[in-house]
């Protein structure tokens, strides 16, 4: 039956904790090597390896103990070990680790030069280990501390750009404003229940009847907010769009795909594990909140001409997708976020790769005009920047369509028709703002000899991208075999309704 | 399950690795034609290989048959379970062996045949991705899995007679064949739609076995259900009224024409009828349909044929009427006559065809030293090829001694099965005897436009021209040997199903009496007397001798006038020439009535006023005025990011409590 581990002595601890701490550690060590080597390109370059070899031995432990099925002795603890842990941590992970490799040959072209960068990029990413391994509020609340921190000054590492700045600062300051929210649900749920451990908070909503408890609910409420702030849900949404407009865009990218996802993670860990009582009235909430990003982040997206913020709205719009997902309130609807957002951070990833090759200076400025042609000149980028598109559109064949598939089948499973039918809705509106993206490289011609001479996939970057696309690929026909890993991974989350009574 | 049964996915594989393979040849080198002709080739001869190992498997173990081996479950949905999965059978096992064998040696001609154009690796990834997607339609263990062969080979079709795409006349000719294919396949979506609604299943498996418990006989229901999919088979397989397709299919490469439009693909639609053979025969009114469209096909098509002057287009007439001989045979509940003589006639007809493209392949050449620009398919261009090409003369007067059904040869015990199914089946109702007639004097014609072709092709004098004479030359031996090993078959083929009145008989009807047997229950047996089955072996001996020397006796080569300078036809043999006119009755019908309320209706009123006017661009326009309200609200100013965060945490706290 796998491997138990004792979290009540030191030894079990650290096994727990083993990714987590491998992570950081490796961090540090980093942190000395660059103290000591941060003069040129190629110290940087050292630095973006040296951080591809964290990252990945990190995945590596994860995906070993996941094997293992290391799993707690007792059922009470700060650090959850199950699959959902395991499977989301790997997403955040792989996510890391291509906007590394991403990174490797973009900061030098845009003569970036702080290889702390870096260094902050595994400090975000033990953040969201965090957040997923947490069973406690505070773990989680630590998680997502750390994680924000570090994306805050990563958003402005450009220091040479106003726009990178002003993210930065912006990001921030709504930032600490929802961290505030987001404490004081914490506070609300700790004096509702007396305890901020995940379990044990469901063990005392079910045996005391604090389902509608009104500081309960308000600590719920106020949860929400922080969380649906980090997720970008509207209406709290509106940081994203300058944010992720003006950050480099691989950490544009980091911001879209992993950070997102380790909020949802917690969020989902929250919801289904100590809420899971009161379920009545947050899946209401996240129905609303589901309902209206995916309107608005949608009709938004179809309004705009540069990619980035195209492709930044579109964010918005796929939060409301997951966040229907979560609404279902179900383990399927777990499962179908799990599959969904590897699905999503592999299509946001390759088309921010793809946006990096083809931009320069920050990207702001890159128009969807701008791609008429790159079908003929750079067939294989625009190939796999269709594949994207199609995907994240939701395009049976690609690995999109089976994300967005499953999730639906979780919210019509969990008789929310209504946002099903707007889900779909809205996802004929997407193909307003991607398909014209496909329609202006392959039908347009290219408006000068010279365009896209420029773009080009180099070293690492070409790796992502393409290996992006056919996985998307892959899945979409295959999607089987992810599909169990993703059941597994959300398997056991939402707690069985008979140790309520045997406690 | 015997071992090597398991290793059957090898053979599908292998094409369509073939197809990745020389597509990225002709991407990337499209000069390296050596490294196409092994990798088309070869992967050829090894899928045919595997599969001759997979049927030495199944024979060893036959009662196990069928073998279902599913390799994934592409997406479960509902009480729908969509699997990736292969069955081979006895008739699948035949299936695959007729398309393995032929395709190998037809990619081995084309070798020959294509060497010499820009576009050979191209060619050869599509012919891999055909023989994939053929493959998948015949090892497909249930109808959506078929479907996607289905589809896959029409694609390959479309793609394939519009190889030579420059030209506009052949991209119609792939357009026409497309849409044409669609009609059909929309018969076949309606199929398996009803089917699943009235079995919940769509694997052969279930739905076959499930059927005498599903369905009444005779009902509704499943009449519906044969007679759509029967839709599908008129498309695919080029009968009225969807068959006008198939000869301008004839635009491709000859090769093509040879493996897709006469010995495989199809054929696609007679096996899917001995597929569903349980279906047919609980739907008697529907057998019937098929039977009398069948024979009337092959009838028309003869008829046609009998006038045509392009070489190709009289083959293609005559695979039209011989798919029709083929659907008389399942019609009339011979479904292992039916598949028997797909399997003698794709021996022949790929042997009839290739022949026509080494013709074509020397008169193309001669007239290109020349510099002339005649039709170098007209048969009033040839004549007394004889002595130029005696390797192709002698193989292709085999191909048409086992067409014309001469006893001895394959075609003629094929067909005299089917016309003796036919007649022994006029016992239960007249209206088979009528059938048997009709059957039988296609067979007539069949012997005589077949004589004739061969009579003006390599006999009488030639008309060629002199300078072109000159250059007239055998194919190489990489196009006559394929040739060879097709007249074999040609010639011995036969012997798997000889008629009952011989020793040895009905091999092929014991091998499929598993696929088959749900179906005997509910058709009548068959009881031919010997002397019957002597008399008919008789009449249709004296049938194909008569055609023969009908059209020796009337019929003078000597005399016939090079195309440019013959006179304009007249009468009945500009009718037949034009081909009863069913192409101008068509357009006038359906394809101007269809333009015209595109154009004026759908078009300019629904299209561009309703549709595009309204609806999309009314509502993108609103959409649009959204999104921009929307990133109006985004100025940039954090202030108003506030304001709004705040208002959002103002209603969202008001819906918790």
């Amino acid at each position: 039956m796998g491997m138990a581990i004792d979290v009540s002595v030191p030894g079990g601890m650290v096994l727990a904790l083993l990714p987590e701490l491998l992570l950081v550690g490796w961090m540090l060590v980093l942190l000395l090597a660059v103290a000591w080597r941060h003069k040129d390109e190629g110290d940087q370059q050292l630095a973006g390896q040296l951080a591809l070899v964290g990252l990945v031995s990190t995945l590596l432990v994860v995906l070993w103990m996941w094997l293992r099925d290391a799993h707690a002795e007792s059922l009470v603890g700060m650090i959850a070990l199950d699959g959902f842990r395991y499977a989301t941590s790997a997403i955040f992970l792989i996510g890391a680790i291509l906007v590394v490799m991403l990174s490797l040959g973009y900061l030098g072209r845009e003569s970036i030069l702080t290889p702390e960068y870096y260094v902050l990029v595994l400090l975000a990413t033990v953040g969201m280990l965090f957040m997923s391994s947490g069973a406690d509020l505070i773990v989680i609340f630590l998680g997502l501390e750390l994680m924000s921190v570090s994306i805050y000054v990563l958003a402005g590492i450009d220091r040479r750009s106003a726009f990178s700045a002003e993210a930065a600062v912006k990001y921030f300051l709504l930032g600490a404003f929802a961290s505030g929210f987001f404490l004081y649900g914490v506070a609300l749920l700790y004096g509702a229940t007396g305890t901020t451990n995940l379990t044990q908070m469901h063990l005392q909503i079910t045996s005391l009847g604090l389902e509608t408890n009104l500081m309960l609910l308000c600590g719920i409420g106020l949860l929400l907010i922080g969380f649906g702030f980090k997720v970008a849900a509207v209406p709290f949404h509106m940081w994203a769009p300058d944010v992720y407009d003006g950050a480099p865009t691989p950490i544009t990218a980091f911001m879209a795909a992993a950070v997102k996802a380790a909020a949802f993670a917690a969020l989902i860990r929250v919801l289904l594990h100590a809420l899971v009582a009161s379920d009545v009235v947050w899946t209401e909430i996240v129905f609303w909140l589901s309902a209206i990003t995916m309107i608005v982040g949608n009709l938004v997206a179809l309004a705009q001409t540069q990619l980035k913020r195209m492709l930044a709205y579109s964010s918005i719009g796929h939060a409301g997708y997951i966040l229907a997902a979560v609404a279902s309130g179900s383990e399927e609807g777990a499962k179908a976020f799990v599959f969904y957002v590897l699905v999503y951070t592999l299509m946001t990833l390759g088309a921010f790769g793809v946006l990096a090759a083809i931009g320069r200076r920050g990207e702001r400025d890159v128009r969807v005009d701008d791609l008429s042609g790159l079908g003929s000149r750079r067939p294989w980028m625009a190939l796999a920047m269709t594949v994207f598109m199609l995907s994240l559109l939701g395009f049976p064949g690609t690995a999109g369509f089976i994300g967005k598939w499953l999730v639906l089948s979780s919210v019509v499973q969990a008789d929310q028709v209504i946002l099903a039918v707007l889900l779909v809705l809205a996802s004929v509106v997407s193909a307003g703002y991607y398909l014209p993206v496909v329609m202006a490289m392959y039908m347009r011609p290219a408006a000068a000899e010279d365009s896209h001479s420029g773009a080009q996939l180099t070293g690492a970057a070409r790796w992502v991208v393409g290996v992006a696309a056919v996985l998307l690929l892959l899945l979409g026909v295959w999607p089987n075999r992810a599909m169990d890993v993703a059941a597994d991974g959300a398997e056991g989350l939402r707690p069985a309704p008979t140790r309520v009574f045997t406690d | 399950m015997p071992a090597s049964v398991g290793w059957v996915w090898l053979v599908v594989v292998l094409p369509f690795a073939g197809f990745l393979a020389n597509g990225l040849i002709s991407f990337f080198w499209p000069k390296a034609k050596r490294a196409v002709s092994a990798i088309g080739v070869g992967v050829l001869v090894a899928a045919f290989a595997v599969a001759v190992s997979v049927v030495n498997g199944l024979s060893s173990d036959l009662h196990g048959a069928p073998y279902v081996l599913t390799y994934w479950s592409w997406m479960p949905v509902g009480e729908l379970e969509i699997a990736v999965a292969l069955q081979v059978d006895q008739l699948s096992a035949v299936m695959m062996m007729i398309v393995t064998g032929i395709s190998a040696l037809i990619h081995i001609f084309s070798v020959g045949y294509m060497r010499d154009d820009p576009g050979y690796p191209r060619y050869f990834s599509y012919l891999n991705l055909f023989v994939f997607f053929m493959l998948v339609l015949v090892l497909g263990a249930n109808f959506p899995v078929m479907f996607v062969g289905w589809e896959g080979v029409g694609l390959c079709s479309y793609l394939l007679i519009g190889f030579w795409y420059l030209d506009k006349s052949n991209a119609d000719a792939g357009k026409k064949a497309f849409i044409m294919n669609r009609i059909g396949d929309f018969g076949f979506l309606i199929a398996m739609f009803l089917i699943f609604q009235a079995t919940g299943s769509l694997s052969f498996a279930e739905v076959f076995e499930g059927a005498p418990s599903t369905f009444t006989i005779n009902g509704g229901t499943v009449t519906l259900i044969t007679l759509a999919l029967f839709l599908g088979c008129t498309g695919k397989s080029a009968q009225i009224p969807l068959f006008t397709w198939l000869p301008d299919a004839m635009a491709g490469p000859t090769p093509v024409s040879a493996l897709i439009h006469a010995a495989t693909m199809v054929t696609a639609g007679v096996y899917l009828i001995a597929r569903a053979n349980v279906l047919f025969a609980m739907a008697p009114i529907s057998s019937v349909v098929v039977a009398t469209v069948g024979v009337v096909t092959a009838l028309f098509a003869a008829t046609i044929a009998l006038k045509q002057w392009d070489i190709k287009k009289v083959l293609a007439y005559s695979t039209v009427s011989q798919l029709g001989y083929m659907f008389l045979g399942v019609g009339v509940g011979a479904y292992a006559g039916g598949i028997f003589h797909l399997a003698t006639h794709a021996f022949f007809k790929a042997l009839l065809f290739l022949g026509s493209g080494s013709v074509i392949f020397a008169l193309h050449r001669a007239y290109h030293h020349t510099g002339s620009h005649e039709d170098a398919q007209d048969m009033r261009n040839m004549g007394g090829l004889r002595q130029y090409m005696p390797w192709t003369a002698t193989l292709m007067w085999i191909a048409t001694l086992a067409i014309a059904g001469i006893p001895g040869f394959s075609g003629f015990f094929s067909k005299d099965g089917i016309l003796a199914a036919t007649f022994a089946r006029g016992h239960d109702h007249p209206v088979f005897y009528f059938l048997w007639i009709l059957g039988a004097a296609a067979a007539l014609l069949t012997a005589f436009y077949m004589t004739r072709l061969m009579l003006y092709t390599f006999h009488g004098r030639n008309r060629s021209g002199k300078d072109e004479a000159k250059h007239l030359l055998e194919a190489p031996w990489v196009m006559t040997a394929p040739l060879l090993v097709l007249a074999l078959g040609s010639i011995f083929a036969g012997v798997v199903n000889l008629p009952h009145v011989l020793p040895g008989a009905g091999w092929l009807e014991h091998l499929f009496e598993p696929v088959t047997e749900l179906s005997h229950r509910y058709l009548p047996e068959i009881h031919l007397s010997v002397t019957t089955e002597w008399v008919l072996i008789g009449v249709a001996t004296v049938i194909a001798v008569a055609g023969i020397s009908a059209a020796a006796v009337t019929l003078k080569p000597e005399s016939l006038k090079a195309a440019r300078e013959a006179p304009e036809e007249s009468g009945l043999q500009r009718v037949l020439l034009r081909k009863w006119y069913v192409d101008e009755i068509y357009d006038a019908l359906f394809v101007r009535p269809t333009v015209w309320i595109s154009r004026n209706v759908l078009w300019r009123f629904m299209d561009v006023g309703v549709i595009d006017g309204a609806l999309v661009n009314g509502s993108a326009w609103s959409a649009r005025a959204v999104g921009f309200i929307g990133s109006a609200v985004q100025t940039g100013r954090l202030a108003w990011y506030l304001l709004v965060f705040v208002i959002g945490t103002l209603v969202l706290l008001r819906a918790v409590m």
